[in-house]
């Protein structure tokens, strides 16, 4: 039962694509686990199909260019058809748009540790934005942090608890620049998550700090 | 599905051609009225873009692409793409919409809703370049075909939707458009707040069961 879900600002960058790589990336592995904000995001698509059937420009509506259709169907005639997919997703811990990045399950993560038996591995996204695996061994923390941007986080496995929540499987925090808060893999299994920062994290304690560019995050 | 009985029917709809029509042949006026009565039953370009997917039908193919691939250019063009390059977009937003006719889910999406998703990402890939990954997809295909009353409910509060985004305050419409036709930062973004999507969340949300319950 997922309980911690994806805000409306962010669904509608995502509807709108106007939300860089990283964060493009955490919402299509949520929206891939929770059927709710699936249904929400379909719904703010919507919005852009209601602005779509009343775009005009500035001067008017708009025409394409005389044989435009005659040069689709020609371009249509040509292309060979389209395999008829049948998807029957696999039973695997990484949703789809998550392994892409990963190039497979945790097992293929570049993972380095990062002190404390926590370990990351950064996905390679567009710099306007960073995301990464972290794997909290059951009952660890990761190090004491606020950010100077937002941080969204996504449980994969596990769970973590820090000042604010308990957050399960599937749910995922929305940490704002004012929250400091040491997130705790909770006993019994491992954490793993995915962590998204428009802005490097600011750890508090002065080794964190230091490593902080060699780790970069 | 008791509360269809209390839902007026589908207003007649205005829709100025943007493409003066042709002469036709009574075979194709015979086809016209087919194509309206099936548009009450399932909601506006529902019937074409079935046409499209399941028989391949160039004529109905021809009509989607006189309403939407000028919408298209129009979105583009307000995006920020020049000329000739909303032009070569629109066009491959439209083979686009032919080969992939299959995937479109008439019980989760009007064709304007869908359309707008294709002409997003080819936006994005256009003028943006950012990649954009997708969610996994639920399966879809000729089969299971969604229930009818489904479909036309959900074509409704898509309709009912475009209204209520009408009738807003002329500000907030802009910065609605700003966000989804320019660039809007994620900030400004947080600031639209009071959009009507509760009902139409519901539909899509009740099609996503259906569709899971199907899958098992």
């Amino acid at each position: 039962m997922i309980r911690h879900h994806l805000n409306d600002a962010l669904l509608m960058g995502y509807s709108a694509g106007q939300l860089p790589e990283a964060f493009n990336l955490i919402v299509a592995t949520h929206i891939s686990m929770c059927d709710e904000c699936r249904a929400r995001l379909e719904s703010f698509d919507a919005v852009g199909g209601a602005l779509l059937e009343t775009a005009v420009t500035d001067t008017g509506e708009v025409a394409m260019a005389e044989d435009s259709l005659a040069q689709v169907m020609a371009r249509i005639r040509q292309a060979p058809p389209e395999p008829r997919k049948v998807q029957r997703p696999e039973p695997c811990l990484f949703p789809a748009p998550l392994r892409k990045y990963v190039g497979g399950d945790a097992e293929a993560g570049r993972w380095r540790a990062v002190g404390g038996g926590v370990r990351q591995a950064i996905l390679p996204t567009a710099r306007d934005a960073s995301a990464r695996l972290l794997y909290i061994p059951a009952g660890m923390a990761v190090p004491d942090h606020g950010h100077r941007g937002t941080e969204l986080t996504l449980v994969l496995q596990g769970a973590f608890s820090d000042a604010v929540d308990r957050f399960g499987p599937g749910d995922i925090e929305i940490a704002t620049e004012d929250l400091e808060h040491t997130p705790v893999a909770e006993p019994g299994m491992d954490c793993i998550c995915l962590a998204v920062t428009d802005a490097p994290l600011r750890f508090n304690g002065m080794v964190p700090r230091l490593l902080q560019p060699f780790l970069k995050i | 599905m008791l509360q269809l009985l209390d839902e007026s029917p589908i207003k007649e709809r205005q829709r100025p051609p943007l493409v003066p029509q042709g002469p036709r042949g009574a075979a194709q006026a015979e086809k016209v009225r087919d194509v309206s009565q099936a548009e009450e039953a399932q909601g506006e370009w529902v019937s074409q873009m079935l046409s499209v997917a399941q028989h391949g039908d160039e004529a109905a193919f021809a009509e989607l692409f006189a309403h939407f691939a000028p919408r298209i250019k129009a979105f583009l063009l307000k995006s920020g793409a020049g000329g000739p390059m909303a032009e070569e977009c629109a066009q491959d937003v439209m083979a686009t919409v032919w080969h992939k006719a299959r995937l479109f889910d008439p019980s989760r999406a009007s064709v304007a809703t869908w359309i707008f998703t294709i002409a997003r990402n080819r936006r994005i890939d256009a003028l943006r370049k950012a990649r954009r990954p997708e969610p996994e997809d639920l399966p879809w295909g000729p089969e299971p075909e969604p229930d009818q009353a489904d479909v036309l409910s959900l074509q409704q509060e898509s309709e009912k939707l475009g209204e209520a985004l009408a009738l807003l305050p002329e500000n907030q419409r802009a910065l609605i458009e700003q966000a989804y036709f320019g660039d809007l930062s994620h900030g400004e973004i947080a600031r639209i707040t009071g959009l009507p999507l509760g009902t139409i969340k519901s539909r899509i949300r009740l099609a996503l069961e259906k569709l899971r319950q199907a899958m098992t």
